[in-house]
């Protein structure tokens, strides 16, 4: 493929993964409002479009229009910069996504259905998630508000105890494939045991109490119930984003959803066997087969942490620091050994 | 194509370490050394570096950069207030930073002679720094770790000397 060629797919592609991501951001709010929503025994929206479908869209521009009001006495350079912080790096984790497999349109135009496939995919993403920590402990610190800053404190020091955990349960996973590569972790899930049960890592590497970690320390790095302490309404308001208000406040919001579905991605990638399933019928089918897998897949991934949402109660933070620092960690230290000396005594 | 990177993502760091020394506040240092410290991950990628520019933005930027904003957050550090530096500092410090680059950058380009590698020419790989680290220098890195392994004990003796954190506020305040 010539330069100037791949510099067209690659926005195309570019594109086209910010407008789907955007999307899936504003109707996993619609999804979450409605899934609670029956949960609870209510309607969830129904009165914008048919099943309140269009609720994102009235929402997305009821937050355009809304004041934008600055209280006074914050720090006005990071008070403005925390909300894009938190947004950008939590929407660019997922240019070194893989969706599918390779695609060739015609001799000359084939390419991966990915944005980029760089071989330390992982470590970008932790690297990124590990970046937007900044956006929220800076909107607390900048808001001049005791309750923002307790909030931005409780994320920080949440996010970093998880990290540990959540960064271990990955080297399991890791030495299993032998790559940092997302596209090569999930070629070495591809195929069957047994006959019919699939090679995924949640199966077959054992890595099952790897999953485990990785979800618990997931909704722990992403602020969600029962790990919602930054934000508790109960004892802080709204925490580190109680001075937001209009577009400001959208995006930490879209930050936070962005965040939840790379982490379902993830999970999908590297324990779920990314778009591996079975493929049949002509190319154009077996190019978007995968495609659906993968979606179906994260899509399982959200709608179980909407269940979770509408099922747990918070925890205290002692709970918190507990959980993270003297069960989760030692729990994955313990799952990395194993895996590390199965595949030693393996080979 | 990687000059012109070079030179822009070097700016960006030589900025942002003079934008550190300039800032009044605790926390407008930190970001200008998190900036440093971006700008300084993306000159390990463009040496083909991926694996240590990466842990560069984890470790650093990610980790250890974190706990400093947190710190000075919870201390709630003000503004600092300006001396304007002595006197010392300014007739023998700023000199001598002068002419010691000036030697160094002079010694290096001197003792290097033409001979300049190729971008991506090193070992950057995973692959290559693991077997480094666990082959070639195993000892060093495992005495290394034991040393980490002695000042976390450190800290934890230190942190944990008080019986109580009622009576730890007590004592500093009596």
């Amino acid at each position: 493929m010539s330069v100037g060629l791949f510099i067209l797919v690659s926005v195309i592609k570019i594109a086209l993964v910010f407008f789907i991501l955007l999307t899936a951001v504003a109707y996993t709010v619609w999804l979450e409002r409605k899934v609670v929503g029956h949960m609870q025994n209510r309607w969830g929206p129904t009165r914008v479009g048919p099943f309140g479908l269009l609720q994102p869209a009235a929402d997305g521009v009821k937050f355009l229009f809304k004041e934008d009001l600055t209280p006074p006495h914050v720090h006005k350079t990071l008070y403005i910069a925390a909300p894009m912080i938190a947004v950008v790096f939590a929407l660019t984790s997922i240019a070194v996504i893989p969706f599918g497999n390779w695609v060739s349109i015609s001799d000359t135009i084939y390419t991966p259905l990915q944005i980029t496939d760089v071989n330390i995919g992982l470590l970008i993403i932790l690297g990124l998630t590990s970046l937007g920590v900044y956006g929220i402990a800076l909107s607390g610190w900048s808001s001049n508000n005791k309750y923002s800053l307790l909030g931005g404190l409780r994320a920080s020091a949440q996010m970093i105890s998880y990290e540990i955990a959540l960064g271990l349960s990955l080297v399991g996973v890791l030495i299993l494939s032998g790559s940092f590569s997302l596209r090569e972790i999930v070629q070495a899930q591809s195929g069957h045991f047994w006959g019919i049960i699939p090679k995924w890592n949640i199966f077959y590497g054992g890595q099952f109490v790897a999953f485990f970690i990785y979800l618990m320390a997931a909704y722990a790095e992403t602020n969600r119930i029962p790990f919602d302490l930054p934000e508790a309404e109960t004892e802080l308001v709204a925490g580190y984003h109680t001075e937001y208000s209009a577009m400001k406040f959208a995006m930490f919001f879209m930050a936070e959803y962005a965040n939840m579905i790379t982490v379902g991605c993830l999970a999908t990638i590297l324990f779920l066997g990314g778009w591996n399933g079975p493929i049949f019928g002509p190319y154009i089918v077996q190019v978007l087969l995968p495609v659906f897998y993968f979606v179906a897949k994260v899509f399982a991934f959200l709608f179980i942490y909407i269940w979770v949402r509408g099922t747990l109660p918070r925890f205290r933070y002692d709970q918190l620091m507990a959980f993270g620092w003297k069960f989760l960690l030692p729990l994955s230290i313990a799952n990395l050994v194993v895996t590390a000396l199965v595949v030693a005594l393996k080979s | 194509m990687h000059l012109i990177l070079f030179l822009i993502f070097g700016g960006v760091c030589v900025a942002g370490a003079v934008n550190l020394l300039l800032q009044h506040h605790p926390i407008d240092s930190a970001l200008s050394l998190v900036v440093v410290m971006g700008a300084l991950a993306a000159e390990y990628l463009l040496l083909g570096a991926e694996f240590v520019a990466a842990v560069q933005v984890i470790v650093y930027a990610g980790a250890i950069m974190v706990l400093f904003v947190f710190v000075i957050m919870l201390l709630n550090a003000g503004e600092e207030a300006r001396s304007g530096g002595s006197r010392v500092a300014w007739i023998f410090g700023v000199p001598g930073m002068l002419i010691g680059s000036v030697l160094m950058a002079w010694v290096l380009l001197k003792h290097s002679g033409n001979s300049h590698v190729e971008v991506g020419a090193l070992p950057g790989s995973p692959q290559a720094i693991g077997w480094l680290l666990f082959h070639d220098y195993l000892l060093p890195f495992e005495v290394t770790s034991i040393l980490v392994l002695i000042a976390i004990m450190g800290a934890v003796v230190l942190a944990g000397h008080a019986q109580s954190p009622t009576r730890a506020i007590e004592k500093k305040e009596g």
